[in-house]
């Protein structure tokens, strides 16, 4: 964990104060990590077939191109809410990927839009307090463990180090860089590890030495909010 | 990659319209939600049976929606589980007040997604009762894993399990059956080549010529070991093996013996298959009282086989044997 001492960290603690995350930042994320889905389908794909069933890039584009539909159906509302966006996003996730992945991604979407309330804009704590209660929901849905090899073991070093930053003063992007760069070696290290959920636990040891997929396509998706969150625009 | 399909993306859509066009008098097709239930569902006073999974698998499960078998059946993508709105608009379409049971393969996914489709019924009001099939022995170590896979027994607690519904029996014995079944069953696969899924169009298992896939999954999912080809008798030598220790079956059980087709392996193959299994079964002692030989629950174009065996008693051979009309399956009526 990269501990940053509040008091001498006092400026960039200055400049979180005053950066909030929109509305209309968060369809910019959301649409950044459809497309980076769309773009690395394949790869996710790949990864599946050696550990899985060869179906994750596929699910998760068909239900990311579903919540762009969704998104040109709710529009940009000025005023609109941040937790009705995720939760409708859940909401589609749910209904249009099957699999695992519908359930996780949309209980951790559901989750996090429960969390969010109806803010229409959220500060990077009340931010990082929604991405995990949104990790929780998932991995209560999955009931996975760190090292079981799963997206899990992505997303929960990087809810350690987005909260960190919050509670350290850090600036949006780089509390969200350092978010996306645990969830990037939260994904790395699950290379190694013999999977202990999904059908990757099939294979025992034969797991071992393969990136997870879910791992990979977590990763994408807290470094499309890294990239697009501060920015507020698409890619 | 040769397959007789237009767009890859459509395959599911294009054969439910097939099936709705060739058993319009039979079943509904529905879709957006994709569901198949049996024309005059939902049946006033009998349990209803719904189950589904992801598509590939053919004639399971839409091919066994109809009298004496399932009420409803959710196909999801290729190898993808159903979501749980489509459960949930089965489930809804085909309670008759006597409550509904789902009969769920134990695959994370499909887990997941009809226990967030029982409790979004349950919140609705319909008694849902759900009960898990885990019959496949090639996955030895079930604590580590996500547990053993749902196969071969599927079918035959379809059968069973509807059979009873079709006599009223209720709900709690509906699913007490269902866990009867899936707790005498045992199955093992194997396959000879792998399959290839539409939207990838490439096999999902690398096997070279003179390989095999020892416990292998529905969707070509690596299984205990790859070994060299071998015999018919040999395969089926080991697979019973596994099986019947399993369990484990012993000498003067009376037996169901199943010997499903994975989608790419000739019937004729098949009942080779089942001889070899039929002189090993009678070598140890065990009975085959029924048998049901054919390609019901397969992996799109995969060539091998899976063999299930189920301990049976005169209550389990008695609703096996009750009429059942549905596509897939079908006698006494």
């Amino acid at each position: 964990m990269i501990a940053v001492a509040p008091d001498t960290d006092a400026g960039a603690k200055t400049a979180a104060r005053g950066e909030v995350i929109t509305r209309p930042a968060v369809v910019a994320w959301l649409r950044a990590f459809a497309a980076v889905v769309a773009r690395d389908r394949e790869l996710l794909t790949e990864l599946d077939a050696a550990i899985g069933d060869a179906d994750h890039g596929i699910n998760m584009d068909r239900g990311m191109q579903a919540v762009l539909g969704k998104l040109d159906e709710l529009g940009e509302p000025a005023d609109g809410s941040v937790g009705a966006l995720l939760k409708a996003v859940g909401m589609t996730l749910v209904s249009s990927v099957g699999g695992a992945a519908g359930p996780l991604y949309g209980t951790l979407f559901l989750q996090m839009g429960s969390a969010a309330g109806q803010a229409s804009e959220l500060t990077l704590a009340a931010w990082a307090s929604a991405v995990a209660a949104g990790v929780a929901g998932a991995q209560a849905r999955g009931k996975a463990e760190l090292q079981d090899k799963t997206m899990i073991d992505a997303l929960l070093p990087a809810v350690a180090a987005l909260r960190a930053g919050a509670a350290s003063g850090l600036s949006l992007a780089e509390a969200l860089g350092r978010s996306a760069e645990a969830a990037r070696q939260g994904m790395e290290a699950t290379v190694p590890l013999v999977a202990r959920k999904g059908r990757a636990s099939y294979l025992g040891q034969r797991s071992a030495g393969h990136q997870d997929p879910g791992a990979t396509s977590s990763w994408l998706l807290l470094s499309a909010a890294a990239t697009a969150l501060p920015a507020g625009t698409g890619p | 990659m040769k397959k007789l399909i237009n767009r890859p993306q459509d395959v599911v859509q294009d054969a439910l319209a097939g099936v709705a066009a060739a058993h319009g008098d039979r079943l509904k097709v529905h879709t957006a939600p994709d569901y198949i239930v049996r024309a005059d569902a939902p049946l006033r006073g009998k349990v209803a049976i719904v189950s589904g999974g992801g598509s590939g698998h053919e004639p399971l499960h839409g091919g066994f929606v109809g009298r004496g078998m399932l009420d409803a059946a959710c196909p999801g993508q290729i190898f993808t589980s159903p979501t749980p709105d489509q459960v949930l608009a089965a489930t809804r379409a085909v309670d008759g007040g006597a409550g509904v049971l789902l009969i769920v393969k134990n695959y994370t996914g499909d887990v997941m997604n009809f226990e967030m489709a029982a409790d979004l019924a349950r919140d609705e009001g319909i008694v849902v009762e759900s009960v898990v099939i885990d019959d496949d022995v090639a996955l030895q170590d079930g604590r580590h894993t996500a547990g053993r896979r749902g196969v071969g027994a599927t079918v035959l607690a379809e059968k069973i399990c509807g059979a009873a519904a079709e006599r009223r029996r209720p709900l709690a014995e509906v699913a007490e059956l269902c866990r009867k079944v899936n707790a005498g069953a045992r199955s093992m696969g194997v396959a000879l080549t792998s399959c290839t899924v539409p939207m990838v169009g490439k096999p999902t298992l690398e096997l070279g010529p003179d390989e095999i896939e020892f416990g292998v999954g529905i969707h070509g999912e690596p299984g205990r070991e790859r070994r060299p080809a071998a015999s018919a008798h040999d395969i089926v030598a080991a697979l019973a093996t596994a099986i019947v220790d399993d369990l484990p079956f012993g000498r003067g059980d009376r037996v169901l013996a199943f010997v499903n087709g994975l989608g790419g392996t000739p019937l004729l193959e098949l009942y080779v298959v089942y001889n070899e299994l039929h002189t090993l079964l009678a070598s140890r002692g065990i009975v085959i009282a029924r048998n049901l030989v054919g390609s019901y629950m397969t992996a799109l174009d995969m060539a091998g086989c899976s063999i299930t065996l189920l301990r049976l008693d005169d209550e389990l051979a008695a609703l096996w044997d009750a009429p059942v009309v549905t596509t897939g399956l079908r006698w006494g009526a």
